[in-house]
C-alpha cells in the first residue's frame, strides 16, 4: 500500500506570546512543529503501515526551513518526503497550494492520501479537500477512526452531534482530526536513520501544474486590510445578587448613553 | 571549536522532553511518595530505542552517541530524577560494560537484549564494608568445573531489586588485592541468586535501591568479564563513563528545579509585585543560571571526549563533582524562592532536593572527584 501525507509546519501557537506593549505576537524564537491534525493524520498512516505494511511518502509545501518537520516525520517513521519549495509559491493561498500539492501527488503512487483536518495558522479547512477536488478522487473529511476492510476502508466521520459512518474505496483522501489518535514520539533510532535520507525538493519545475495556478497569481483570496484587536480595559465586576446587579448594570448604561 | 548540538542531537532533546513532559512528569510526585518503580515508562522507553541510545544499531542500540545519550539523561531529569538514574544505571553502568569489554557472544546474549530494552541492566559493586574503598571487596567466585561459584552480597544497587541483568564483581583470588577482582555477568533466573532488603532512601525514591545475594551462585564460565583478576579496572573504566550519566542527572535536576522557580516568580506577588521584580531574588537567579550553564558546558565537554574517542576520565570527574554540586545549590535554592510551599509536596522542588542529595554521593562521592581530579593536576 502507498500512502501520502500532506503535513505543514506550524508555528507552535502554545509557545507564542503576546506583547503587552504592541499586543502583537512575538513570533522571535517560536519553534515551529508539524501541524497538530497533521500529525495525526501521518500517525494514522504509519498505524496502517505497522499492521499491514506500507510506503509512507510525506510531503510539504514551504519554505526551506519547512525541512525541519519532514526529518521529523521520517523519525516517527515516514520512508520518504518530499519538500515542494519554489518562490513561484510564494502568496499562495488555499486554492494555488493545493494546486501545487496536487501536481506533486500526481507523480506519486498512492493508495490513500492523508492530511490533517486544517492548520493552527490558518484555519481554513480547505487544503485537503481541494487536493482530492484536483485528483477527482474521494473524500471524507473530520475522520476520528479507520478500519481498513479488504479493499475497502471502513471510516467514521465526526459530526458536530454524532458520526457518520461511510464505506469508501481507495484511493482516497481522508482529513484526520486529533480525536483519531494519539500521535508517536519520534523514534530515536530513526532520528538518525532520517538525516542520512534525502529529502526530495522539488520546484515549479517538477510539478505538472500551470504556473498561473501557483503562487500569488493563482490565489483568487487577496488580503485587503488586517488590524490588530485593540485591548480593552479590565472593566468592572459587579458581585450582586441577579436582581440587583441588573439594575446596577443598567444604570450603568444609562449613565453612559447607550440605552 | 563547535558549540552547537548536531541535528541528530536536537532533535533527540526535543523528543526526550516531549516523552518527559508528557509520560514521565505526571508520574513523578505519585511514584516518589509511593517507592513505585515506573516500569510501564521503561517499557515506553524501550519502545522508542532510548534504552541503548549509544550502541550501535547492529547490537540493538540506537546508532546515536554519548552526548544524545547524556541529553535524554537531562531532559529526563528535568522533571524525574528517578527516571533519570533508571537510565543512567542500565545504560552506563550494565550495556556499556558488555559493549565496552564482552565477547562477541557476550554482545549477542546480553548487549542486544540490554539495549533493545527488553532486559534491564544493574551494576554490582559496592558492599557494606566497600564503598569508596571498592577494593575491600569480600563478595568471592571461585572455578568449580564449567562454573564460577560466587558468595556474598552487594549493597546500594540501582534497578537492583527489578533488573533482569546483573554486572557483579568478586573477588577471584584474595591474595591480589585489587588485582585479584574480577567481573562476571549474572541472570537474575541463576542458582543461588536472590534479591535481599531494598532501601528507603531519601530521594529517587521509585529508583529500585536493592541488596544482592548470592548463596553458592552459579555462573557459567563464559560469564566471566575479559580475564580474571581484570575486574577493578572494568569497574574503574565503567564508572568513568556512568560519572558522565550522574552528572547529566545533576544537570537535569537542577534546570528542572530553576524551571520551577522561574515560573513561580512570575506568578507569586508579595508587596503588589511579582517575585521576578525583587533585586535580590534576581540576583539569585542570575547565580543559579551561571552555575547551571558551566555545569552544562562541563558536562556536554565529558561525553564529546567520549565521543571522539579521547580520554575522558577527569573530564567526567569534573562535570560530576561541579554539576552535583550545582543541583544541589540550585534545587536548595529553588525551594526557598518558594518560600513555605516550596517546603510542601504541592510543589516539586521539595523532591528535586532531595533528589538532588544523592549526585553528590554515588558513583564515586564528591571528596572522590576531588581525588580523581587532584592527582591528574599533581602527578
Amino acid at each position: 500500500m502507498n500512502i501520502v501525507v500532506c503535513i505543514k509546519q506550524v508555528p507552535d501557537t502554545n509557545e507564542v506570546k503576546i506583547d503587552p506593549k504592541t499586543n502583537t505576537l512575538i513570533r522571535e524564537g517560536v519553534p515551529s512543529i508539524i501541524n497538530p491534525d497533521d500529525k495525526s493524520a501521518l500517525e494514522e498512516a504509519l498505524v496502517l503501515k505497522d499492521s499491514i505494511g506500507a510506503h509512507i511518502t510525506v510531503i510539504s509545501m514551504g519554505p526551506p526551513q519547512a525541512e525541519k518537520v519532514l526529518r521529523e516525520a521520517l523519525s516517527m517513521g515516514a520512508d520518504e518526503a518530499i519538500l515542494i519549495t519554489d518562490r513561484a509559491f510564494a502568496g499562495a493561498d488555499t486554492l494555488a497550494t493545493s494546486n501545487a500539492l496536487a501536481g506533486a501527488i500526481r507523480k506519486l503512487d498512492y493508495d490513500i492520501i492523508f492530511a490533517g483536518r486544517q492548520a493552527i495558522d490558518g484555519d481554513t479547512a480547505q487544503v485537503g479537500p481541494e487536493i482530492a477536488e484536483h485528483l477527482d478522487i474521494p473524500q471524507v473529511t473530520y475522520v476520528e477512526k479507520v478500519e481498513l476492510m479488504g479493499n475497502e476502508l471502513k471510516v467514521r466521520r465526526a459530526l458536530e452531534d454524532g458520526y457518520e459512518v461511510i464505506t469508501v474505496k481507495t484511493p482516497v483522501l481522508l482529513t484526520a482530526i486529533k480525536e483519531l489518535n494519539v500521535p508517536r514520539y519520534m523514534n530515536i533510532k530513526n532520528i538518525y536513520t532520517a538525516f542520512q535520507k534525502e529529502v526530495k525538493i522539488w520546484t515549479a519545475n517538477d510539478i505538472d501544474v500551470d504556473k498561473a495556478l501557483l503562487g500569488l497569481a493563482g490565489s483568487p483570496t487577496k488580503v485587503r486590510k488586517s488590524a490588530t484587536k485593540e485591548a480593552k480595559g479590565l472593566g468592572e465586576l459587579i458581585n450582586k445578587p441577579a436582581k440587583e446587579a441588573a439594575e446596577y448594570a443598567a444604570h450603568k448604561l444609562k449613565e453612559l448613553h447607550i440605552i | 571549536m563547535n558549540y552547537a548540538l548536531t541535528k541528530e542531537q536536537e532533535f533527540v532533546k526535543q523528543m526526550v522532553r516531549e516523552f518527559a513532559l508528557n509520560e514521565v512528569k505526571p508520574i513523578a510526585a505519585e511514584i516518589d511518595q509511593t517507592e513505585r518503580f515506573p516500569m510501564e515508562n521503561v517499557e515506553k522507553m524501550a519502545r522508542y530505542n532510548m534504552m541503548g541510545i549509544p550502541f550501535p544499531v547492529e547490537l540493538g542500540g540506537a546508532g546515536g552517541d554519548n552526548l544524545s545519550y547524556v541529553i535524554a539523561v537531562e531532559e529526563l531529569s528535568k522533571v524525574c530524577g528517578t527516571t533519570g538514574v533508571i537510565l543512567s544505571a542500565h545504560t552506563s553502568l550494565c550495556a556499556g560494560v558488555v559493549y565496552s569489554f564482552g565477547t562477541p557472544a557476550q554482545k549477542e546474549k546480553y548487549l542486544i537484549p540490554l539495549a533493545k530494552g527488553e532486559k534491564l541492566g544493574a551494576f554490582g559493586l559496592t558492599e557494606p564494608n566497600a564503598g569508596t574503598d571498592a577494593a575491600g571487596q569480600q563478595t568471592t567466585a571461585h572455578i568449580e568445573g564449567d562454573h564460577y561459584v560466587i558468595n556474598g552480597s552487594k549493597i546500594f544497587i540501582t534497578n537492583g531489586g527489578v533488573a533482569d541483568t546483573f554486572i557483579v564483581f568478586a573477588m577471584t583470588d584474595k591474595t591480589k588485592g585489587t588485582r585479584g577482582i574480577s567481573a562476571f555477568i549474572v541472570e537474575k533466573e541463576f542458582k543461588g541468586f536472590s534479591i535481599g532488603k531494598l532501601e528507603d532512601k531519601l530521594g529517587i525514591r521509585a529508583s529500585s535501591t536493592a541488596e544482592l545475594i548470592f548463596e553458592d551462585c552459579i555462573v557459567p564460565k563464559e560469564n566471566l568479564i575479559g580475564q580474571e583478576g581484570r575486574g577493578f579496572g572494568i569497574a574503574m573504566k565503567t564508572l568513568d563513563g556512568g560519572r558522565i550519566g550522574i552528572a547529566a542527572q545533576a544537570l537535569g535536576i537542577a534546570e528542572g528545579a530553576f524551571d520551577e522557580a522561574i515560573k513561580y516568580m512570575s506568578d507569586r506577588k508579595q508587596f503588589n509585585k511579582p517575585l521576578s521584580a525583587f533585586q535580590g531574588l534576581q540576583w539569585m537567579v542570575a547565580e543559579m543560571e551561571v552555575k547551571i550553564e558551566a555545569a552544562k558546558q562541563l558536562v556536554y565537554k565529558a561525553a564529546w571526549c567520549k565521543d571522539q574517542g579521547l580520554s575522558y576520565s577527569v573530564e567526567a570527574a569534573r562535570a560530576k563533582l561541579f554539576a552535583s554540586e550545582v543541583a544541589m545549590e540550585v534545587t536548595t535554592k529553588a525551594v526557598q524562592i518558594f518560600g513555605g510551599y516550596g517546603y510542601t509536596k504541592d510543589y516539586p522542588v521539595e523532591r528535586m532536593m532531595r533528589d538532588a542529595k544523592i549526585t553528590e554521593i554515588y558513583e564515586g562521592t564528591s571528596q572522590v572527584q576531588k581525588m580523581v581530579i587532584a592527582a591528574s593536576v599533581l602527578k
